[in-house]
């Protein structure tokens, strides 16, 4: 069920050069059932910045009611995020959307899970939850530059984590599909978030491989009343758009037309 | 006696507080968050007589208290929205205001013709002036000769009361007023969007694919408010003001300067349960300002 709480900051952390990690807790957190999930966050009171901002549900745990945020201050809103301190009450509606379905693959199975920048954080509960099943993750995560790189510890308990850089200050150099390109496929589902262009490369790599793709779009009422965030989709399935606020973020890969 | 009903040509309201049209979709995302028989009424989505696409994306841009949209009228189309979504509607004891868009005046009629005709449709919402769209739209809005014709057109198929929706994106407002009250208008619904734009500063390049979209929100207030005031003391047919609204403060002041109800858009991005909240705070704000019945209220800066 969506709903709208006044949810309190238990820890607000930099974890890489302007990246946060913010922990929220509140009654809201029982009702993420999936990760890939995301919240729209209200970062003011009053009518500057206006909008809400959508930021991916990271990490869960019921038994504390806590969920955790990654996030990149970069604009206005995302800022204000920033400087909200333990105590202080933050406006979330959510869980919002469809996030990565975890019943498609089974115990003893490889999935691949690959991130890219701010993309990387729902993969972070869907690892949590597939190592639960049984399932073994391969990470391939890719980021700007090393002062970006972020959770690379937490993945590595997960299981196999490759870090590559575009600079290459950190990790193998390039993209995520250079480091891709090197490693066997025999997983069985694949998972990802991040850039478009990078989840186009992704499709185009592994045509006959089941995919699952989280994407981005500019939203303005997040639950699918405004369209403002629909994208065309291919002749896969019958219907002319989706949402990505409510049909998605996360689609069976060749989908959304990218 | 209900202190906030309002009685208007085709809508017998339990309150003067009604979700925007484009800004609400067809009532189901937010009927996951709130009961929709709390509203006074409900005005859907622009509907076409064939389904719509809309523009591409990015169709929205943030700007200072307000927003900018070129969604391009998406919609399922006539037969779609008769049959999924105001069937669906019916569950709700609420009126519908059903918003009409179109390219050609045929295209008006003929939406209008069928539309009207639904059991829960009470009143029909002509948008003669979406901004976003190539053709049509807003050309129907700024020429007072053309408006009044499409009024009258429109006027001779519908079976329920017609509202025309003006936009604020000409020189003298009141002159269209007028000419759709000519026409035969039962009321006048206002405002729709300003146009505007936002450029990425970096890159000199329109933040919006449409190039240009329509100004709405907090920022939008002090224009709404005057043309409704304006329109009002010219015009005999009730008004439902919009533009800017998401406090209870905004409400009253729209009341005051002559609209008869109201229509909430953009807030219910910021907050999804601002529509029942403004009907919950009306009445101690009718308390606080010694007001008996919204409809004392209505008009009243014009009387001072
Ligand atoms: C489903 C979803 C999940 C996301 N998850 C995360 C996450 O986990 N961590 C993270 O750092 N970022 C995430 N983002 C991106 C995040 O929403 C933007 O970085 C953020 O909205 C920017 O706000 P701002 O105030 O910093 O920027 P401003 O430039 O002030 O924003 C202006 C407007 O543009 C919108 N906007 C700007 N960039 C984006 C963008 N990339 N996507 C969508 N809207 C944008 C803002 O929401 C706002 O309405 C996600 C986006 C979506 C759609
Ligand atoms: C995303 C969005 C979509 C809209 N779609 C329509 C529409 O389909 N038909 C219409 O007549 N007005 C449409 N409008 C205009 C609103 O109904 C309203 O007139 C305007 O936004 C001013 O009110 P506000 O400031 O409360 O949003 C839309 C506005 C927004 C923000
Ligand atoms: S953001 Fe409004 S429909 Fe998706």
């Amino acid at each position: 069920m969506i709903r709208q709480q006044q949810m309190q900051v238990v820890q607000q952390k930099v974890i890489a050069t302007n990246i946060f990690e913010l922990t929220l807790t509140g009654q809201l957190v029982l009702d993420m059932k999936q990760p890939g999930q995301f919240v729209h966050l209200r970062v003011s009171d009053q009518m500057e910045p206006l909008l809400r901002r959508p930021i991916s549900i990271s990490s869960i745990d019921e038994a504390t009611l806590e969920f955790t945020m990654i996030y990149r201050a970069d604009g206005r809103g995302t800022t204000l995020l920033s400087e909200k301190k333990p105590g202080d009450q933050v406006d979330v509606l959510g869980p919002l959307g469809n996030g990565f379905p975890d019943d498609k693959i089974e115990a003893g199975q490889k999935a691949l899970l690959v991130g890219g920048g701010i993309g990387v954080p729902p993969l972070y509960e869907l690892s949590k939850r597939l190592v639960e099943k049984g399932v073994q993750p391969i990470h391939v995560l890719g980021f700007q530059s090393e002062d970006v790189v972020f959770y690379e510890k937490q993945f590595q308990e997960l299981g196999d984590t490759h870090i590559v850089t575009a600079d290459g200050s950190y990790g193998s150099t390039g993209f995520v599909t250079n480091v891709l390109e090197m490693l066997d496929d025999d997983f069985e589902v694949y998972y990802s978030c991040g850039p478009t262009l990078m989840l186009a490369a992704l499709e185009k790599m592994y045509p006959e491989k089941q995919g699952y793709l989280s994407f981005e779009q500019r939203m303005g009422c997040g639950i699918g009343a405004c369209f403002a965030c629909v994208c065309d989709t291919t002749e896969k399935i019958d219907a002319d758009y989706v949402k990505v606020c409510s049909d998605g973020p996360v689609f069976p890969s060749g989908v959304v037309r990218v | 006696m209900n202190r906030l009903a309002i009685e208007l040509p085709g809508l017998s309201l339990k309150n003067p507080i009604i979700p925007a049209s484009g800004c609400f979709g067809f009532g189901k995302e937010y009927a996951q968050l709130y009961d929709l028989s709390q509203l006074g009424a409900i005005m859907i989505k622009a509907t076409t007589p064939e389904t719509r696409l809309g523009n591409p994306t990015p169709r929205v841009a943030e700007t200072p208290a307000g927003m900018l949209n070129a969604i391009g009228l998406q919609n399922p189309g006539l037969k779609k929205v008769m049959e999924n979504e105001l069937t669906w509607l019916e569950q709700y004891e609420v009126p519908i205001i059903a918003n009409v868009a179109g390219y050609t005046t045929e295209d008006y009629v003929t939406v209008a013709e069928a539309i009207s005709k639904a059991p829960n449709v009470h009143a029909l919402e002509l948008n003669i002036s979406c901004p976003n769209v190539k053709q049509g739209g807003i050309t129907f809005g700024t020429d007072p000769f053309v408006a009044e014709e499409l009024t009258r057109a429109v006027k001779a198929v519908s079976s329920v009361p017609v509202y025309m929706k003006l936009s604020p994106n000409v020189t003298d407002i009141v002159e269209i007023a007028k000419a759709v009250e000519a026409g035969g208008a039962d009321g006048i619904t206002m405002i729709n969007t300003l146009l505007g734009m936002r450029l990425d500063t970096k890159t000199g390049r329109p933040v919006i694919a449409n190039v240009t979209g329509g100004l709405s929100g907090p920022a939008i207030k002090p224009v709404a408010l005057r043309m409704v005031y304006d329109v009002a003391k010219h015009v005999s047919i009730p008004i439902i003001g919009m533009g800017g609204i998401s406090t209870i403060d905004d409400v009253i002041d729209f009341l005051s300067a002559g609209a008869s109800a109201v229509a909430v858009g953009t807030a219910n991005f910021v907050d999804p349960f601002i529509c029942p909240t403004l009907i919950e705070q009306l009445p101690q704000k009718l308390d606080e300002l010694g007001f008996e019945t919204v409809a004392d209220l209505v008009g009243r800066s014009h009387r001072l």
